[in-house]
């Protein structure tokens, strides 16, 4: 087992995240209380910044939309048990110099975890804060060296309905697709998760390897990947296929744009009662909104 | 009695930490759920007393259909309290802009005044006739329940498509069996 667990971490290795967050914490301390004073909406802009307690591990392993699994909430905690994690492999192709297929082995002794809290905002208009434990995809796609013409990545899950019993019911096209555009893939906040918790990724969690973009709804984190593609056209995204008004390409956490028939300016973290704000780009603006400068969001949503 | 099951199954479920990490979540679905189940089994009655002969299931009719309107009823204050805190402008705002409740809140409505006229009182002051008439929009309300369900799937239609297809049909008895009447 090469993921590490909290306590084997190096503090070199979670600088740059407890770095943010005590960035963070300093700033709504000591600035933001000065400006309180002066400027009246400063309270509620730290209020929604603060309270980032960890949704507990349970929580975390019994509720999830894993439609692979059954489409209840707790029907991947139930079946996914089936789903056989090792051997494993990833293929990783397309518009490459050097397409390859990665042993689930290979890619967690050579990209060795590191935690990345990060809050999860489900287009259900749930929310989560979990710990996972993963590495930038950025360095996967560094090593298969993406060629001019790769514009996109695209990500399959595994399509087995022997493992995946709700495979065996068409709710969505199977297998689930999922893409990004390369500059959002490169990003250093988009990671692989291999773990969560300090502990291997449990499989209603995407075992062995899943797909984390926090500043985007839930959906597009696709889970138990076994192939991603670099593509030169956006490819076909699952959700959008089959519900393209609803659920588009990009998916960025947006306040102001609502889901045709719910509002997406509020959401409930799991374990409150009252809901709170949403935040644009799932409160990452600050690092990610450069990425969409100029584009129309209510239009790429 | 059998419509209080949900209700006590829900408690239960509550005070032993049995629901989903999202638990004011359950219990918006099993109070609509419920509701919608019992409303069902309303109009189930009069084909089933046709069909069975039992007529002493027609004196339970009235109480069954209030059953579903407390679950109707606990439903929509889950929804008041836990969604919109009692937000006028958050429930105006989704009552106007969001079609699944838009047609979830006036099924509420229409089932008022059949819940407030329930009372034998009523039925005679009403008259037999006048009282029918308008207790057959407990049908509207049903299909709007239906509706409202449909709307509010992410993407699996089974459930609320098989409760569509039990009122169609519970509909289409009651229809065919009028016209048969009619000719005697």
């Amino acid at each position: 087992m090469l993921i590490r667990r909290a306590q084997d971490i190096r503090s070199s290795e979670i600088t740059e995240e407890s770095l943010y967050w005590d960035r963070r914490k300093f700033i709504g301390a000591s600035a933001g209380a000065a400006l309180a004073a002066l400027i009246p909406v400063a309270p509620s802009l730290m209020r929604t910044r603060q309270d980032e307690k960890l949704t507990p591990y349970d929580s975390v392993t019994s509720y999830n939309n894993f439609y692979e699994f059954g489409v209840g909430k707790d029907d991947p905690k139930h079946n996914a048990h089936m789903l056989r994690t090792r051997p494993w492999t990833v293929a990783v192709e397309g518009a490459v110099h050097k397409p390859k297929v990665f042993d689930i082995e290979e890619i967690l002794r050579k990209y060795p975890a590191e935690e990345r809290i990060y809050r999860l905002r489900c287009v259900e208009a749930w929310s989560m804060v979990i710990p996972w434990m993963g590495f930038p995809l950025a360095s996967l796609l560094k090593e298969v060296e993406p060629t001019s013409k790769a514009k996109y990545v695209q990500f399959v899950t595994l399509h087995d309905p022997e493992q995946m019993p709700g495979q065996l019911r068409t709710v969505l096209p199977w297998p689930y697709m999922e893409g990004l555009r390369l500059d959002e893939a490169m990003h250093p906040l988009t990671i692989l998760a291999t773990g969560l918790y300090g502990k291997m990724l449990p499989n209603q969690n995407g075992a062995p390897i899943r797909l984390v973009v926090p500043w985007k709804y839930g959906f597009k984190s696709i889970k138990s990947i076994v192939r991603i593609r670099l593509t030169d056209q956006e490819p076909p995204t699952s959700w959008n296929q089959v519900l393209a008004r609803e659920y588009g390409f990009y998916a960025n956490v947006n306040p102001d744009v609502s889901h045709p028939r719910w509002s997406q300016k509020k959401e409930r973290r799991l374990g409150k009662i009252r809901k709170q704000d949403t935040l644009p780009f799932n409160g990452y603006a600050d690092q990610v909104a450069d990425l969409y400068a100029g584009m129309d969001l209510s239009r790429y949503y | 009695m059998l419509c209080l099951v949900p209700l006590l199954w829900l408690l239960w479920d509550t005070f032993t930490g049995n629901l989903s990490a999202n638990p004011l979540e359950d219990i918006t679905h099993r109070t609509g759920l419920a509701g919608l189940r019992i409303l069902v089994a309303t109009l189930a009655v009069t084909p089933l007393v046709r069909i069975s002969g039992w007529s002493h299931l027609m004196r339970l009719r009235r109480l069954i259909g209030l059953f579903a309107f407390f679950y109707v009823t606990l439903h929509l204050g889950t929804y008041l309290l836990f969604d919109q805190f009692f937000s006028l402008a958050g429930i105006v705002e989704d009552v106007a802009k969001r079609p699944y409740i838009t047609v979830g809140f006036s099924g509420f409505l229409v089932l008022v005044p059949l819940a407030v006229t329930s009372t034998n009182k009523m039925v005679k002051r009403l008259g037999g006739a006048r009282w029918k008439a308008l207790h057959s929009l407990v049908y509207a309300a049903a299909a709007a329940g239906v509706v409202h369900y449909l709307w509010l799937v992410k993407i699996d239609t089974r459930d609320p498509t098989i409760y569509g297809v039990i009122v169609v049909v519970l509909l289409a008895s009651r229809l065919w069996s009028k016209r048969v009447k009619r000719p005697s």
